[in-house]
C-alpha cells in the first residue's frame, strides 16, 4: 500500500476540521455547544486543531440545567481558561424563574426537554447563526438522517422531511434573518471512533468517565447517581458501586454502568465488548420509539 | 484501518435497507437494545420475522410507510476495514436523495430483485453511479430465496445487467447472489447456492482495492479561510487553511494562486501536531507561503505547471433537485469547492433520458430529478477541473437566491 493514505481516524479528523472551518468561513457568529460530555470535548479539541496556532475563533455555549455533576462544571471552567475563549451560559433555572419554561412534575420529571427553551434563548440573545454540536449519526436512528449543516427555521425547528441535499463536500449555509444552523462535524464518527481518538490524542476528559466509587440507585436497568435531586421510589435503596458513565448529561437522567475501567485503554477495551448502545442508559430516549425525532423537531441538540 | 464509503442503489422494495440491516446484524455491529427495539416494532406491525429495514428507516413517516425517504448513514467496522454506508431511497420521487448518498461514495451496491430482473430504476441508479464516477459497483441479485436459489435465474439477471452496463462508464462491476432477508452470501457464504464460487458480500467489501481511487497527481488546495492569530507571538503569521483536494504538496514547491495567477513557494505546511513535509488528499492542513501575496477564501493554490481550468463559461451536467423548475434567466449562487459566484443557465443543450441514456434535444424543459447538460455563465472566473479528473474540484451545487434551497447538483464537463 502507498504511504499516501489516511487511516480512518485521520480521515474522520480531517473531515471534521474541514467542516468546522467551513462554519467559521460561512457564518458571522458561530458557537460551539458544549455539554461537558466526551463528544463536545472532542469537537472543541478539533476546533483547536482547525485554527492552530490561533485561538478558537468562537465562544462555547453551555446549557446549564441546574442539575449538574460538579466534575463537569469544574472541567468546563478549566477548559475555557486554558483555551482563552468566551463562555456563554444558558440557564434552565432562569428560564423557569422567568416563566419561560415549566418544570415537569411526577416521578420521571427531568429538565431535559426544558433545555430546548434555554438553548433557543441563548442562540437568539447572542445572535448565534451556527451552533456546532457533537451529535453523531450512530447515536440514534433519527440522528442517522441528520445533515452536517442542519437548517433550523426561525422557531429553531427541524423539518426532517425537507432537508437540503448535501452533495460531495459542499455545505449550503444560506439562510434568512432569524434562522440558524446546527452543524455536526463528527456526524460520521461512532462511539468507538470517539474513544479511540481520545486515546490516540490523549485528550483530557472528566473523571466521571473513569471507574470510581459512587452512591447510586438501580433503576430501569442502569445505575442512577445519588444527588440532591434524586427522589427514591418504594423499594429502592442507595448502594455504593464501582461505576463509570458512558455519556454525560443532566445528573438526573444519566445512568452509569458497573465498571472497573479506570484508564482510557480499559475503556476502549470495555466498549468494544459491550452489546448495548450508550444511549441505552438514557431514560429520555426510552419515552417512545420516535422520541428523539420529536425532540429534535422542536429544536433539541 | 482504511475507510470505505459505499451507497445502496436499486428500485423500491429490492431490499436495500434490509441488506444493510443484515450486514450490520451479521457482522455483530448491532447492539442488543437496538435489535430488541426492532423486534418489538416488528411485532407491533404484525410481522412474523424481524424487519431489519427498521434499523435504518428511522423517521416516523418511513416506519409507517415501510419505505426509505431520506438517506440514512450507518457505520460498521470489521478488523479489516471501517465502513460508512449511505442507505438511499429507491422511490423515483426521491432520486435526489440517492444522488446525495452517491456523491461521496467509492462503491455502490446495486440491488436487483431476482424475480423482476433489471428494471427502469436499476438502470437509472446505475447510470447515476456512472455519472458520479463511483469507481466500484457490486450488483447484488437479491431475494434468491424466492427463486429457489436458482443459478439460471441468477445468470439471467447477470446477462441483462451486463448488456446494459456495457453502455456505462464503470470499470469494476461484480455480481453476487444473495438473500438479504435470510443472510445468504451477505456475511457468510450460502449453503443454498453451492454453484456460486465467489466471495460473500462482506468479504468483497473488505478486500476490494480502493487505495488507488485517490488522485495523487494533480495538486489542488482550495482555501477555506485565512488563519491570522491576534496574539503578539504570532504578529506577522498568516496561513491558508484548507483540505487538499488532490495531489501532493511539499515544502519548497512552486505554487500558483488561482484565479489571480500570483506565484510563490510553500514555506511550511502546518498542523496542530507540528509542521509536516508533505500533505496529500484528503488532509486538512494550513499552508504558509514565502511571499506576502493576496490569497483569500475561494482561491485555489495549485502546483505551478499543473494547473486547472479557469473560466466563466461551463458545460455542466445538472441533476435538478427542486420541485420547481429553473426560472428562465434567473441567477443562482454557484458553489464549487470553497468558491461561490453567481451564475445563469444560458441554454439547455440536451436532456438525458436516464432509462435509455438517450440524449433528448427537443424537450429541454427541466423538472425535478431530471439530468440535463447545460451551458452556464458565471459572473466571476471559476477555478475547476473536469469532473472525471477530480470529483471535488469538478463538482458544483446551485442555490436559489430567493429560497436558499440547494436546487441542483452538477458535474463539470468542460
Ligand atoms: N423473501 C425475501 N424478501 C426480502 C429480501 N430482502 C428484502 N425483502 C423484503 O422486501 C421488502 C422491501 O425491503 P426493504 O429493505 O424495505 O427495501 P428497500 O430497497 O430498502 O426499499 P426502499 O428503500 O423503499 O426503496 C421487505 O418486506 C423485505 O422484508 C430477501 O432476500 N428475500
Ligand atoms: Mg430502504
Amino acid at each position: 500500500m502507498s504511504k499516501y493514505y489516511l487511516t480512518h481516524l485521520q480521515e474522520l479528523e480531517s473531515e471534521a476540521i474541514y467542516v468546522i472551518r467551513e462554519v467559521v468561513a460561512q457564518f458571522d457568529r458561530p458557537a460551539i455547544l458544549f455539554s461537558g460530555g466526551k463528544d463536545s470535548i472532542v469537537v472543541t479539541h478539533l476546533a483547536r486543531k482547525a485554527f492552530y496556532p490561533a485561538r478558537i475563533p468562537m465562544p462555547l455555549i453551555h446549557i446549564d440545567t441546574g442539575h449538574n455533576f460538579i466534575e463537569t462544571m469544574e472541567f468546563r471552567d478549566n477548559l475555557v481558561d486554558e483555551l482563552g475563549i468566551q463562555l456563554i451560559v444558558g440557564s434552565v433555572q432562569t428560564a423557569i424563574d422567568k416563566g419561560r419554561a415549566v418544570e415537569e412534575e411526577g416521578i420521571n420529571a427531568s429538565r431535559n426537554e426544558l433545555q430546548i427553551v434555554s438553548l433557543l434563548d441563548a442562540i437568539e440573545e447572542n445572535k448565534i447563526d451556527a451552533a456546532i454540536g457533537g451529535a453523531r449519526r450512530d447515536e440514534e436512528k433519527a440522528r442517522a438522517k441528520e445533515r452536517f449543516f442542519s437548517h433550523r427555521d426561525d422557531f429553531g425547528q427541524w423539518d426532517p422531511k425537507n432537508q437540503r441535499p448535501e452533495l460531495w463536500n459542499m455545505f449550503n449555509g444560506h439562510k434568512r434573518m432569524g434562522e440558524h444552523f446546527r452543524v455536526f462535524p463528527i456526524s460520521n464518527w461512532t462511539e468507538m471512533d470517539v474513544w479511540n481518538y481520545i486515546l490516540h490524542e490523549n485528550i483530557p476528559i472528566p473523571s466521571l468517565y473513569f471507574a470510581h466509587e459512587r452512591e447510586a440507585v438501580y433503576r430501569d436497568g442502569t445505575w442512577l447517581p445519588n444527588s440532591e435531586f434524586l427522589v427514591l421510589r418504594e423499594g429502592e435503596k442507595i448502594e455504593k458501586k464501582r461505576m463509570r458513565f458512558r455519556t454525560l448529561g443532566d445528573i438526573t437522567i444519566t445512568g452509569g454502568i458497573e465498571s472497573d475501567a479506570d484508564t482510557l485503554e480499559k475503556i476502549v477495551e470495555e466498549i468494544s465488548a459491550t452489546r448495548s448502545t450508550e444511549r441505552g442508559n438514557r431514560s429520555d430516549d426510552k419515552r417512545s420509539d420516535t422520541s428523539m425525532e420529536d425532540r429534535k423537531k422542536q429544536g433539541y441538540f | 484501518m482504511e475507510l470505505l464509503r459505499f451507497t445502496t442503489a436499486g428500485s423500491v422494495d429490492d431490499g436495500k435497507s434490509t441488506l444493510i440491516g443484515r450486514l450490520l446484524y451479521d457482522s455483530k455491529s448491532i447492539f442488543e437494545d437496538q435489535i430488541e427495539a426492532v423486534k418489538k416494532s416488528s411485532e407491533r406491525k404484525g410481522l412474523t420475522h424481524v424487519d431489519l429495514s427498521l434499523l435504518t428507516d428511522g423517521l416516523r413517516s418511513e416506519r409507517e410507510q415501510g419505505i426509505t425517504i431520506d438517506v440514512a448513514y450507518r457505520y460498521f467496522a470489521t478488523p479489516k476495514r471501517k465502513f460508512i454506508i449511505a442507505d438511499t431511497p429507491g422511490h423515483i420521487q426521491y432520486t435526489r436523495n440517492m444522488v446525495t448518498g452517491a456523491s461521496t461514495a467509492n462503491l455502490a451496491l446495486v440491488l436487483v430483485d431476482a424475480r423482476h430482473g433489471v428494471i427502469e430504476q436499476t438502470c437509472r441508479h446505475s447510470f447515476i453511479a456512472s455519472l458520479l464516477k463511483i469507481p466500484h459497483v457490486i450488483v447484488c441479485i437479491n431475494k434468491m430465496d424466492l427463486v429457489d436459489f436458482s443459478e439460471q435465474a441468477y445468470n439471467k439477471v447477470v446477462e441483462e445487467y451486463e448488456a446494459f452496463a456495457s453502455k456505462l462508464d464503470i470499470t469494476d462491476i461484480r455480481y453476487i447472489p444473495i438473500s438479504a432477508l435470510n443472510g445468504d452470501n451477505v456475511v457468510n457464504r450460502s449453503e443454498n447456492m453451492d454453484w456460486y464460487k465467489g466471495a460473500s458480500l462482506l468479504d468483497t467489501l473488505e478486500t476490494i482495492h480502493i487505495s488507488s481511487d485517490q488522485n495523487h497527481i494533480d495538486a489542488r488546495f482550495p482555501v477555506q479561510t485565512v488563519i491570522r492569530p491576534h496574539q503578539d507571538e504570532y504578529h506577522d503569521y498568516r496561513a491558508y487553511a484548507g483540505r487538499v483536494a488532490g495531489g501532493i504538496f511539499r515544502t519548497g514547491d512552486e505554487v500558483t494562486v488561482l484565479p489571480s495567477g500570483l506565484t510563490s513557494k510553500i514555506k511550511s505546511i502546518t498542523t496542530f501536531d507540528g509542521d509536516i513535509d508533505e500533505a496529500f488528499s484528503p488532509m486538512s492542513v494550513s499552508i504558509n507561503l514565502e511571499d506576502d501575496i493576496d490569497v483569500s477564501r475561494g482561491d485555489m493554490i495549485v502546483k505551478t505547471n499543473n494547473e486547472p481550468e479557469v473560466g466563466q463559461d461551463l458545460n455542466v451536467l445538472l441533476c435538478w433537485m427542486a420541485t420547481k423548475p429553473p426560472r428562465p434567466g434567473a441567477k443562482y449562487y454557484l458553489k464549487s469547492t470553497t468558491n461561490e459566484v453567481m451564475a445563469i443557465i444560458k441554454e439547455v443543450t440536451y436532456k438525458i433520458n436516464i432509462n435509455t441514456m438517450e440524449k433528448l434535444d427537443e424537450d429541454t424543459s427541466i423538472k425535478m430529478n431530471d439530468m440535463a447538460m447545460v451551458k452556464m455563465r458565471t459572473t466571476r472566473p471559476l477555478v475547476y477541473d473536469e469532473y472525471r479528473k477530480n470529483r471535488i474540484t469538478g463538482s458544483l451545487i446551485l442555490i436559489d437566491d430567493t429560497t436558499n434551497e440547494t436546487v441542483a447538483a452538477g458535474t463539470i464537463h468542460s
